[in-house]
């Protein structure tokens, strides 16, 4: 190489990526050709009607099922039980997760508790809740709101560990009573995680919905499920399966508002 | 109000960090406690502000905070320790919400103190939108409004940049020119240490033994940055402290 005169080239790019951003539709448009392709595929005849129902089959079910009234016969008892299932859970987890963030003591008795029936499939207990709590609707609120309480504990005492601690003795150094650190500094501190935790708590509680009304249940989406599922009546099957999607979408998306509301000092 | 230690030391558990510590801080003065890493200068501050249990020796207060006085000991911290989740004027509301202040009243003190921080424009202001010097004014902010009667102030410019650092010393140079506050200041800093204290503690490495206490007489508001015998009391405590610092470098932590 002449080195007076050095050949210049440009230095080449190697940073960018690593750096998810939002891109708006591409979500629905998966499920508009995932859809798709199962249409064509049952119309063409390479997906047999035996492994997948027909997509405009599975509308009709649904429009008989809105038409007929029995949609809201199914989908208000199971509304009612997830919510009371899960306000009950998870306002027990998160006091529970709070208690053992601040105290020794409850944290040494009850984190191994938590982790001994955090594993426990929560539907093999159906038997003894409804010996518990009666065959009607307690054993179903039992069911979920156990299902939900030891994922919310497990997030919130994680969460109120992660509270900085140098806030907590800014608050004490100015004299804060410690329900005055508990109320604004720890909790505002904790909830990002608490919110976090509750994805997850409800997205369990919609599972057990239908393990729920596996006993005693005549009317109730996962009833309603469990019966198409008992009759191999696919079409049936997949219209309660998408009536627990759609609601699933909605908590999340009613979550990530609160979030918005909550978290608005984040970004 | 005064502080006065009384032979004070401190352990964590085998490891001694502070060895018999006797020192008054005089009403109205500002006192900088230097010394290298690790001697213990932290430390010293959150005993004195009860943050912290000594295990030997006395911290006393002597005298009365005047009745006005909310929190007598408030300390500054070198993160800010800033509430996310609350604006400034939030932040500042936070330590009057205990002592029964709110609505009219809190809005008056909170007023006030964005006033004389320069803060008044960022009263709506999330912390995350704030510089690191914003950030430290609010929390200056802050401590003012309980009307201390000692600020306890741990190495308060030493997450900033050394500009942000020479603008706050200003303002700070300031506040005390105004009210003449009793002070705290510790910090690894000499030319801090040099332009606010009024008394130079120099700690040796730990532990933390006072080796030497030095006045300097110049008044805060003449000291200015670049100010030859300021450079020349900031060179001699750099002798003085140099070997140990050298020392306390090359030693192990954690014993």
């Amino acid at each position: 190489m002449d080195k007076s005169n050095p050949v210049a080239s440009a230095v080449k790019f190697r940073g960018g990526g690593f750096a998810p951003t939002p891109l708006r539709g591409v979500g629905a448009l998966v499920f508009f050709a995932l859809i798709a392709f199962a249409e064509f595929g049952t119309r063409s005849g390479f997906i047999s009607a035996l492994t997948l129902p027909r997509p405009s089959d599975v509308l009709l079910t649904f429009k008989e099922l809105y038409t007929s009234g029995l949609l809201w016969k199914h989908l208000l008892p199971s509304l009612t039980r997830l919510a009371v299932g899960a306000a009950l859970g998870v306002s027990a987890g998160i006091c529970v997760g709070v208690a053992i963030g601040l105290f020794s003591l409850v944290r040494a008795g009850l984190v191994p508790v938590v982790a001994a029936i955090f594993p426990i499939p929560k539907i093999a207990l159906l038997p003894l809740f409804v010996i518990w709590f009666g065959i009607d609707e307690g054993s179903k609120y039992a069911l979920i709101a156990f299902g939900t309480f030891t994922p919310t504990v497990v997030a919130t005492y994680g969460a109120v560990d992660n509270v900085d601690r140098t806030l907590i003795r800014m608050g004490q150094s100015f004299g804060l009573s410690w329900f005055s650190i508990v109320r604004k500094i720890v909790l505002p501190g904790a909830m990002p995680g608490i919110l976090s935790g509750l994805r997850i708590s409800l997205a369990i509680a919609i599972i057990l919905l239908v393990a729920a009304e596996m006993l005693g249940a005549e009317y109730g989406i996962g009833a309603y499920i469990l019966e198409a599922g008992a009759l191999y009546d696919l079409e049936r099957l997949f219209a309660g399966v998408v009536i627990l999607s759609v609601i699933g979408v909605i908590v999340s998306a009613t979550l990530g508002l609160l979030e918005r509301r909550l978290l608005d000092w984040r970004t | 109000m005064e502080i006065r230690l009384e032979g004070v030391s401190h352990h964590y558990a085998d490891m001694e960090v502070l060895r018999d510590i006797t020192l008054d801080i005089p009403q109205g003065k500002i006192v900088c406690i230097v010394g290298p890493s690790g001697c213990g200068k932290s430390t010293l501050l959150r005993l004195i502000g009860g943050l912290e249990q000594a295990t030997g020796g006395r911290i006393l207060q002597v005298g009365d905070a005047p009745a006005d006085c909310l929190n007598p000991l408030t300390y500054i911290f070198q993160d800010f320790a800033l509430l996310p989740w609350r604006t400034v004027a939030g932040n500042v509301s936070l330590v009057l919400e205990d002592h029964g202040i709110s609505g009219q009243q809190a809005n008056k003190i909170i007023d006030d103190v964005l006033n004389r921080t320069n803060l008044q424009s960022f009263r709506h202001a999330w912390p995350r939108q704030l510089s690191g010097g914003m950030k430290q004014r609010v929390s200056i902010a802050r401590a003012l409004a309980v009307n201390p009667a000692v600020m306890l102030m741990d190495e308060p410019l030493s997450a900033l940049d050394s500009q942000t650092r020479e603008l706050l010393m200003d303002d700070l140079i300031g506040l005390w020119t105004a009210t003449q506050f009793t002070a705290v200041y510790v910090t690894h800093n000499l030319a801090e240490a040099v332009r606010l204290g009024h008394h130079i503690v120099l700690l040796s490495r730990r532990p933390g033994r006072i080796s030497d206490i030095i006045s300097l007489d110049m008044p805060l508001n003449e000291r200015h940055f670049g100010d030859p015998v300021l450079e020349a009391q900031q060179a001699r405590l750099w002798t003085m402290m140099r070997d140990e610092a050298r020392a306390a470098d090359a030693e192990l932590l954690h014993g």
